[in-house]
């Protein structure tokens, strides 16, 4: 089943290009990367998936449901969830709180019931709370539940990131560079990471990235960008003996070394 | 179970204390306006603190607030209520304050949705401007000359009741989930919206709590001082309590409660120095953002203002002295 179709998505900054005539299908539990140069526009396509930015023209069903124009916390209650290139988090926030934000969209008291702590707020507080703690737990996070965010080590941060998109039931996670500043060994530990989540949670995933070796090895299907075009759609074999990426992405020898 | 009787004993003592206080005469009059004083400008600090210290954002027009909550509830007592029922329904002149406070925030709401940091500065520094000159120019409330002709209906009780209920109601509200969306606006908007927090509903509601408040504040300030004048709330006024958040620390209950006490006696005390106590404050105040910039309490609270449900040694057992501050 298609989840998520997007269909000749352009966008424009001032007078430049930044995405033209994007098109993506999306069936339910694919894995899917899109890579390309510095500056190709895969930041873009993400913000423009999630409403960050609304695109010139062009339109997004997600699930039967057309999500260009609607605001960013609006598409992630239909279940759009992401990461970030440099990490986001409410650092000055506990770990829990981190997860108890994103619960916002399911929370099920009105104001007036959190002015008074009246109401379902004492349970909807407990369930909001057991949940947070469950998925902690369950990433084996629990013991910092307490610990302010900023205070994690790197990895952890990354982690905590990706359980904080989880938080809001996503149906399609995004996730933008999760390697970044990793070495090889936990490059690897995050290819295991990604697939097991991606088995748990039931998930769709498209995953930005330039370390070539991890989209190559977890990614089914792999769209190409360069200058806000696609020039070239398909599987990691495919990709990696087109003469087009060749030339835009993969020719440069630097890129070549850094993939080894 | 300590942490949990303190509070309770604390809030009876502080109420016997309150109507003991006046009805024994234990202390001069001039002791009892400050303990009023205070008492009002910890509910100004707490309204405050929730727009500057939990949300981030920088307001400077909250005596804009104050002043509507001000006229609204003296206009109320004095024109539409006999002297007799005034002392009755001084509560809801005090609410009718508020409420129309909160619309007043509302409107001012919505340039927040657009604009952040310096730039809703100046939004709320021209609305209290605006503000201020509409009153000066209705004369049906006295114009510049002022407004006058209210009872002396805030007492030391009726002060205390409603510094109590102000912290109750914030402190449920920063430890509820959309609290905690307030919290995320300032830690990273757009990342607060993508995890699926309304901001815009959340800036609404911070605005319309935070300016009812400093409406409540306002009706208490007109009933003690029974008179009134636009010029009272000008941005001198919105910058007294801006330097009680900042003093207090931003995102602390405590933190405004100390803030708000601290500023208030400071001003009494150093009365004698006359001219020099505007060199001696800003001084002290220099000295403080050099060295916490964040406030004495900046954004950490005391056990006591967060609810059980929330304590940090709720998941596991204690954590030694972190227990007291979460």
């Amino acid at each position: 089943m298609v989840l998520l179709k997007a269909e000749n998505i352009t966008h424009y900054f001032g007078g430049l290009c930044a995405v033209s005539e994007f098109n993506l299908e999306l069936r339910e539990h694919e894995l899917i990367g899109i890579i390309g140069p510095n500056g190709a526009g895969k930041t873009t396509v993400f913000n423009i998936m999630t409403g960050v930015y609304k695109a010139t023209s062009g339109s997004i069903m997600f699930n039967g449901q057309e999500t260009v124009g609607k605001s960013p916390n609006s598409i992630t209650a239909l279940g759009i969830a992401r990461t970030f290139q440099n990490i986001r988090l409410f650092s000055d926030l506990s770990v829990l709180d981190n997860i108890r934000i994103a619960h916002y969209s399911g929370t099920k008291y009105t104001p007036i019931e959190a002015l008074l702590h009246a109401g379902r707020y004492r349970a909807e507080e407990k369930r909001i709370r057991a949940h947070s703690m469950e998925l902690l737990s369950f990433f084996s996070m629990e013991e910092f539940a307490d610990e302010l965010a900023k205070n994690l080590p790197y990895g952890m941060q990354r982690r905590l990131e990706i359980v904080r998109a989880l938080a809001t039931r996503p149906k399609l996670l995004l996730l933008d560079e999760p390697a970044a500043g990793m070495n090889p060994k936990e490059i690897d530990r995050l290819m295991e990471f990604i697939h097991w989540v991606r088995n748990e949670f039931k998930l769709t995933i498209i995953v930005i990235e330039h370390q070539m070796r991890f989209v190559m090895s977890i990614c089914e299907r792999l769209v190409v960008l360069d200058f806000g075009t696609t020039i070239a759609e398909g599987n990691p074999a495919e990709i990696q003996n087109n003469a087009k990426v060749l030339e835009a992405y993969l020719g440069t020898p630097a890129v070549n070394d850094y993939g080894k | 179970m300590k942490a949990r009787l303190w509070p309770i004993i604390l809030i009876a003592a502080g109420f016997i204390l309150s109507f003991a206080i006046p009805y024994f005469g234990l202390l001069d009059l001039y002791v009892q306006m400050i303990l009023i004083y205070i008492c009002i400008n910890i509910i100004l600090a707490l309204s405050l603190n929730l727009i500057n210290g939990y949300m981030g954002e920088f307001s400077v027009g909250h005596a804009g607030f104050m002043s509507a909550g001000a006229y609204i509830s003296a206009i109320i007592t004095v024109k539409c209520l006999s002297s007799a029922s005034a002392a009755w329904l001084f509560p809801f002149a005090v609410i009718a304050g508020g409420v129309g406070a909160a619309l007043l925030g509302l409107i001012v709401a919505i340039p927040s949705f657009r604009t952040r940091g310096d730039y809703l500065a100046i939004v709320t520094l021209a609305f209290n401007m605006i503000i201020k000159s509409v009153l000066e120019n209705i004369d049906a409330v006295g114009g510049a000359r002022g407004f006058l002709g209210m009872d002396k209906l805030t007492t030391l009780p009726v002060a205390f009741f409603w510094t109590l209920i102000t912290i109750w109601v914030i402190r449920n509200f920063i430890y509820s989930n959309y609290g905690r969306g307030v919290l995320s606006i300032r830690e990273d908007e757009i990342a607060s919206d993508l995890m699926s927090v309304n901001t815009k509903q959340v800036k609404l509601l911070a605005f319309v709590i935070s300016s009812f408040f400093a409406g409540v504040a306002g009706g208490l300030f007109a009933h003690l001082l029974q008179f009134i004048n636009p010029r009272m709330f000008d941005i001198i006024k919105s910058t007294d309590i801006l330097i009680m958040v900042y003093l207090g620390g931003i995102g602390s209950i405590a933190g405004s409660i100390l803030g708000a006490t601290v500023y208030t006696l400071l001003l009494e005390i150093l009365r004698p120095l006359e001219i020099w106590r505007m060199v001696i404050m800003p001084l002290i105040l220099i000295f403080l953002m050099l060295f916490r910039p964040r406030g004495i309490m900046g954004l950490k609270e005391l056990t006591w203002f967060v609810p059980v449900l929330d304590r940090i040694n709720s998941n596991r057992g204690v954590k030694g002295i972190r227990k007291w501050f979460s």
